[in-house]
């Protein structure tokens, strides 16, 4: 893996949401090769959304030629309440790029029939060629997406009960009032995330930091299901400073030193190459 | 067009690069307008999987809903009151010419005449929605809302009136009645106040009530709104019987006290006609007419609307705010303009009499009596903010919210809601004018 280390979540973000871009415009899409992109919601990815919409309107990146796959949605709850991912995704992203609404998919919480929307949901997937880069986040459990503790580690979409703690996570977006908090979700398995090509986490803040502890420095267990990640052979995880908290110094300096002579290296090129 | 046709495949025009007026705020959003109307664009995306087909580039404008003016008697030359042959046409013609001011809606009032004039005047107008060809004239409340008040009319009906392509296409009621809608300011006022109104065709109200009004005025069926004096003997059962036919009853031009105004509004009276004028002026011991704005007998549920003309003249700057401080959410702008309004100084007629401009002071001539006043709806609403100190969303509410709610045609006016008519006003950051909208075709712009 990768773990790319910034000092605060704005630096975060910003690095993030370059490389999607970077990835983006060296693919060179277009109308026959798509750029697939899998994509998260939370308040962790906020900041990168803003930043790919700055990008956007700077004329860096176009998004006229990327197919995007949201990771989960929750169940009952209508599209159109403030707190859907749909709503979050239109709001914090879709609205302000150049994407082709047919390209924009997201998991229907309000499907007639749930498993076969996530059947379906897999199959798009596989028709527009498996997905190159997959954004996600994780939870304070560890989770990806909305795989819960106990989610099978190569697991596809599916119907998901929420655990406790991302419902109490999720209070505050309604009210903090529990019983409002949908208790149940789609999502994306792990399986179908660890099948991306490159899979890239964004992990912010002293409150994931015992997450990301589990994921990266424990063994792979599905009661930690980024750990599953261990097993993917293009996994970078973006985080700042606070999300290292309950890392090893050991880990710390290694991933810092290790960017570092990325970067010089990476700059050596281009210093050759001019 | 850019969208699966699931629901429909109008042209899309996405207003970019503007606040718009939205929940009480002014938000960074961007507007969306199909088929006349303000479109929800995230179940566009989703639902339909669609976009825009033509950018409109605001310039960082303001966009409000379009102004509505229920009380305008005139402009530009034309008298609503006089009883000539083409009042429809003076109608348009002030209907074009008020989209200057960003008005997009309103009510030609006709004050105190004769029965003949409104026997001649008010068939001659039905109500229709804008659109090029000027601003639309409202009708009745209760036709948008009631399948009753159709059925009832079916048999004055003349039968579906397809639109004309001078008109946007969309017609003001799903069963198409052609109506107008009238403010009727008088004959039923009282001589005490009456203001610049000729005291030869006041009336008081006979027995019969209604049937006594539909003799005077010789039809309700174009009418909006209807102003009267509730002292008057016999008022109670009118306000009850216009009330429920869907008019709104105003109460103007009156001594009243102010118990007989909230008599009144709880027969169904809502709104006031032109605050402190042509009433008893405030006492602290009888508040009359002005002691509405905080009453506690308003039946619950129900808001009572007052009139201000705010053109600096007719309404001095602190009385503007104690009105406004006491009853932020029922002030309405209106003009209150008449004949001589966009025409320079001199003498003109204004229903029976004859009346004269002086600067931006329109007197009875003769007479220090004002007799209505020239300033545009624009104009209000800039001197309104100016004077309260209110915000810029609180000013355009006033011509704009405020009316509908009274009129009860919100949010299909006066609102930016999805689903709302796409009748908008563009303006600068001075709430000037800059360019106006019905049903979502641009009708005005500056400098054209």
């Amino acid at each position: 893996m990768r773990l790319v280390i910034l000092d605060d979540y704005d630096l975060a973000s910003e690095w993030a949401a370059k490389y999607i871009r970077n990835r983006i415009v060296q693919f060179k899409p277009s109308a026959d090769r798509f750029f697939t992109l899998g994509l998260p919601t939370g308040s962790t990815p906020y900041g990168c959304y803003q930043k790919l919409i700055e990008y956007y309107r700077h004329g860096d990146i176009s998004f006229k030629y990327v197919k995007t796959f949201n990771m989960d949605e929750y169940v009952g709850l209508p599209r159109a309440h403030p707190e859907s991912y749909h709503s979050y995704m239109w709001n914090n992203f879709f609205k302000h790029i150049d994407i082709d609404p047919a390209n924009a998919h997201i998991l229907d919480g309000n499907a007639q029939n749930l498993e076969e929307e996530c059947q379906a949901y897999e199959q798009k997937i596989a028709e527009a060629g498996g997905i190159e880069l997959f954004v996600g986040g994780i939870g304070p459990d560890g989770h990806i997406a909305f795989n819960e503790p106990g989610s099978s580690l190569v697991s596809r979409t599916r119907v998901k009960t929420l655990a406790k703690d991302t419902i109490v996570a999720n209070a505050r977006f309604f009210g903090n009032d529990l019983s409002k908090v949908p208790t149940m979700a789609l999502t994306v398995g792990v399986g179908t995330v660890m099948d991306a090509k490159e899979v890239m986490i964004l992990i912010t803040g002293a409150h994931k930091a015992f997450a990301l502890y589990k994921a990266i420095e424990e063994g792979v267990n599905h009661m930690w299901t980024v750990s599953a990640f261990q097993q993917h052979p293009r996994t970078i995880f973006v985080c700042d400073e606070d999300a290292t908290l309950e890392l090893r110094v050991k880990t710390v300096k290694y991933f810092k030193a290790a960017n570092l002579h990325i970067y010089l290296y990476m700059l050596s090129i281009r210093l050759a190459l001019a | 067009m850019p969208s699966n046709k699931s629901v429909s495949d109008a042209p899309i025009t996405q207003f970019i690069n503007c606040r718009i007026l939205r929940d009480n705020e002014l938000q960074r959003e961007d507007l969306w307008v199909r088929e006349g109307r303000i479109l929800d664009p995230e179940k566009l995306f989703f639902d339909e999987q669609g976009y825009a087909d033509k950018r409109v580039d605001c310039g960082g404008s303001i966009i409000a809903p379009g102004f509505i003016d229920v009380q305008i008697n005139g402009g530009y030359g034309i008298d609503f009151s006089q009883a000539s042959e083409d009042v429809s046409d003076g109608v348009s013609f002030v209907a074009k010419k008020i989209l200057e001011h960003g008005v997009t809606s309103f009510c030609p009032t006709l004050v105190t005449s004769p029965p003949e004039v409104y026997h001649k005047v008010l068939p001659q107008v039905k109500v229709h929605d804008g659109g090029p060809h000027g601003a639309g004239v409202l009708g009745e409340v209760l036709q948008m809302l009631l399948l009753q008040t159709c059925l009832r009319k079916r048999s004055r009906c003349s039968g579906t009136r397809a639109p004309t392509a001078a008109e946007n296409g969309v017609c003001f009621t799903s069963c198409k009645l052609p109506c107008a809608g009238f403010h009727l300011e008088g004959p039923f006022i009282s001589a005490e106040k009456k203001g610049a109104h000729p005291e030869k065709y006041l009336r008081t109200f006979k027995s019969g009530g209604l049937e006594h009004l539909m003799e005077v005025y010789g039809s309700l069926d174009d009418v909006a709104i209807v102003t009267l004096a509730p002292e008057l003997p016999g008022s109670q059962s009118v306000v009850r019987e216009l009330s429920q036919r869907g008019i709104t009853v105003s109460l103007g031009h009156s001594a009243a006290d102010l118990s007989q105004a909230e008599e009144a509004v709880q027969q169904g009276a809502s709104f006031i006609t032109h605050l402190f004028n042509a009433m008893l002026p405030f006492h602290h011991r009888d508040p009359g007419i002005v002691g509405l704005l905080t009453s506690d007998r308003i039946p619950a549920g129900r808001v009572v609307y007052y009139g201000m003309i705010a053109d600096g003249i007719h309404t001095n700057p602190a009385a503007l705010r104690i009105a406004h401080r006491a009853h932020p959410s029922g002030l309405v702008l209106v003009t209150d303009a008449i004949t001589a309004m966009g025409l320079p100084p001199g003498r003109h007629t204004l229903g029976q009499q004859v009346i004269e401009i002086q600067g931006l002071h329109a007197y009875v001539a003769g007479t220090k009596t004002l007799s209505g006043s020239i300033a545009t709806m624009d104009m209000c609403v800039r001197h309104f903010k100016q004077v309260s100190g209110c915000s810029v969303q609180e000013a355009l509410e006033a011509a704009s919210l405020h009316p509908a709610q009274l009129l009860g045609i919100s949010p299909k006016k006066g609102k930016l809601d999805y689903g709302s008519d796409a009748d908008l006003v563009l303006l600068d950051e001075g709430l000037n004018v800059k360019a106006t909208y019905i049903s979502g075709e641009e009708v005005w712009r500056k400098g054209q």
